[in-house]
């Protein structure tokens, strides 16, 4: 599928599809809460049929978080990336490591050093840091006056 | 005694003080092993200095010009370092080629320390000499491999090139042919 059969398709599945221009991939804004169906249609449905979870990762906004996944098929070589902005107070989401294994570590990378809670992670603990850290590392206002020195 | 021209010569060569130059040279005029002894050590030094054998050791971008300068181009088994080891029970040298984050700092030093003696220590490039690059705003790195281990020549670069490798190795050379056993 090139990139506006991409687009007219996932029009087909959402309600108001929220489309980011002038990217190198098709990407695509969604609700949190609507994450579960619609990860489960883009890996299952044929002619998407997105079976590689190829990146995972969250960026800090200071106001709020954005988790960014991006998505490819194998078989019909078609990328999507799609973003769901987060709360910065209490970012929740569900996971998606029961649809793309891969999400699995992933997600504990991003909850890890972003703090991000994934709904029902099988595993969901530090991966990088040590058990008995303190804090997110990378947001944006972390502070450690042991490690860090500030510029 | 018969002092001609030939035996001045020879007579003001020994005892050797040779001022601000360093070892070897300081050649003792006791009765018995004072000679040997150091010449002894000149020998060790010249042998040490010259079959240093590098623990494979990387951790970034650095290790990249270390392979380099192991490869054909550079090939630093011209000065006698080709012998790279992957334990550190049969290496003399490490060369801390990358940065050093909180979690290597315990590896590092175990490393370290199960290397035999004489053992050396070049900290390559400005990770590992201050941090560099990660000295501010980071949570993760050890800032500089001698809050570790002790270091004997430091590379400035990021990396360095081949070249500033090659001649840090030299230096180190330089620097165990100077050394004295006490």
């Amino acid at each position: 599928m090139n990139k506006e059969e991409l687009k007219e398709h996932l029009a087909t599945l959402l309600a108001e599809p929220q489309f980011e221009e002038g990217t190198e991939w098709t990407t695509i804004a969604i609700d949190p809460a609507a994450w579960e169906s619609l990860a489960r249609e883009l890996k299952n449905a044929g002619p998407l049929h997105f079976d590689y979870l190829f990146c995972l990762t969250a960026v800090d906004w200071r106001t709020h978080f954005t988790m960014v996944y991006h998505l490819t098929s194998t078989t019909h070589r078609h990328t999507l990336v799609v973003k769901a902005k987060l709360d910065h107070e209490n970012p929740v989401i569900r996971t998606v490591s029961d649809i793309w294994r891969t999400a699995e570590f992933h997600e504990r990378e991003a909850f890890d050093l972003f703090g991000i809670t994934f709904k029902d992670h099988p595993d969901l603990r530090r991966l990088f840091m040590t058990d008995d850290w303190k804090g997110w590392p990378l947001r944006k206002d972390y502070e450690d006056p042991v490690n860090m020195i500030k510029l | 005694m018969d002092v001609g021209p030939q035996n001045m010569e020879r007579q003001n060569l020994e005892p050797q003080k040779n001022g601000s130059k360093p070892f070897p040279g300081e050649v003792h005029p006791t009765a018995g092993g004072g000679i040997l002894v150091t010449k002894l050590d000149e020998v060790i030094n010249w042998a040490r200095s010259n079959s240093l054998w590098p623990l494979v050791f990387g951790t970034s971008c650095c290790a990249i010009e270390m392979m380099s300068t192991a490869g054909a181009k550079y090939d630093w088994s011209r000065f006698g370092f080709e012998v790279a080891r992957a334990t550190p029970r049969q290496a003399d040298v490490i060369i801390i080629a990358g940065t050093i984050v909180n979690k290597m700092a315990p590896v590092l030093k175990r490393l370290y320390d199960q290397m035999a003696d004489p053992k050396y220590v070049i900290a390559m490039g400005a990770c590992a000499t201050s941090g560099g690059p990660f000295f501010y705003n980071t949570y993760s790195v050890v800032k500089g491999a001698d809050h570790v281990i002790p270091v004997d020549v430091y590379i400035a670069g990021c990396p360095p090139r081949p070249e500033a490798l090659l001649h840090a190795l030299i230096t180190l050379q330089e620097k165990i042919k100077g050394a004295r056993n006490e």
